[in-house]
């Protein structure tokens, strides 16, 4: 099975931490994070199929990122994680799966 | 009217030892598309956690965390410096807003703790960290309605980033009541923490869950001795 490649994008370097650390415990996923703005821009690349939206992320940051990221790939898709652990992370990944 | 019924032993379910869990709503690997939500209300998990064990640091934001001890004691410490014991009667509330850390564990070395874990989708995103509890008399439920956790800032309970309201309620045999909705467009998510009560004409037992919205009001009746936990949350 092809491995799930996440961005997770947020602000907060502690949360970010620790869900890279859940989703890379998954044997069929595989993220990177980002803090920036720039950074996101810098890592993102066509292999990605999901980004995870963080805390502190600013709606201009969001419509800014998706106009790049969709230009590399169109069929990405972005969603709003809320942090507490693994409690709403793999639910949150597994629907997106799903859809 | 409209309505969602989630009887006890439909509720997702784990047992990892230290910690045997039920997810009214989907929730870490228990995952029913069908079961995601009631409107802003996101978790109900009912835990029981044995002496001395609990969850260890762990991250949110954007988040209304509010955690009904049943049983026992819990003990809370948070990177914004907070460090409580909650236990029965006690309603704690933490909006992780911009993002915290903190860990719970049970205080007690030789028996469970039991307590409800609810998480509302906050109002506002990125407030800044905030935790409150608050110590409620027992006494002021009885045959009533006692409201918990409120929108308004001066209004009775603890503060929530959310237009929601919860009551805790003991009901003894043949009391009825009725519920209305605080706002419009709002649903309630009645959870039954012991005993049988009918809730909008459905029959409920212990730790079932009934949501109804699209109604301005709707009756209660305790068929037995019964407490209830009453979440009137947004719709959308």
């Amino acid at each position: 099975m092809e491995k799930m490649n996440i961005l997770v994008f947020g602000r907060h370097p502690q949360i970010m931490e620790t869900v890279l650390r859940l989703i890379n415990s998954q044997p069929d996923w595989k993220a990177e994070g980002a803090i920036t703005d720039q950074e996101a821009v810098e890592k993102f690349n066509s292999n990605f199929n999901l980004v995870l939206i963080g805390g502190g992320v600013a709606e201009s940051s969001k419509k800014k990122l998706k106009t790049a990221f969709e230009k590399i790939n169109p069929q990405i898709k972005m969603i709003r994680h809320y942090g507490g652990g693994g409690g709403l992370l793999f639910n949150e990944i597994e629907e997106t799966i799903a859809q | 009217m409209n309505t969602v019924l989630h009887k006890a032993a439909t509720r997702g379910h784990a047992n990892h030892g230290w910690l045997d869990t039920n997810h009214t709503f989907s929730f870490a690997h228990y995952h029913d598309p069908t079961r995601t939500h009631f409107g802003k209300l996101r978790v109900l998990n009912d835990d029981f956690v044995d002496g001395g064990m609990g969850f260890g640091t762990h991250p949110h934001d954007n988040m209304e965390i509010i955690s009904i001890p049943l049983a026992g004691d819990l003990e809370h410490k948070d990177s914004m410096g907070n460090i409580a014991v909650i236990k029965q009667n006690d309603v704690q509330i933490m909006s992780a807003g911009t993002g915290i850390y903190h860990s719970e564990y049970n205080k007690n070395k030789d028996s469970k703790v039991n307590f409800l874990q609810i998480w509302v989708f906050p109002k506002q995103q990125d407030i800044t960290p905030r935790y409150d509890q608050i110590t409620f008399k027992p006494e002021d439920r009885v045959n009533k309605l006692q409201q918990i956790v409120s929108p308004s800032k001066t209004g009775e309970g603890v503060w929530i980033n959310q237009d929601a309201w919860f009551h805790l309620g003991n009901l003894k045999k043949g009391f009825a009541t009725e519920y209305e909705i605080k706002q419009k467009g709002n649903g309630v998510y009645a959870f039954v923490i012991e005993g049988e009560v009918t809730v909008g004409g459905q029959k409920l037992t212990k730790r079932d869950g009934y949501g109804v919205w699209d109604i301005e009001k709707f009756s209660i009746t305790a068929d037995s001795d019964a407490e209830v936990l009453l979440i009137e949350v947004p719709m959308s």
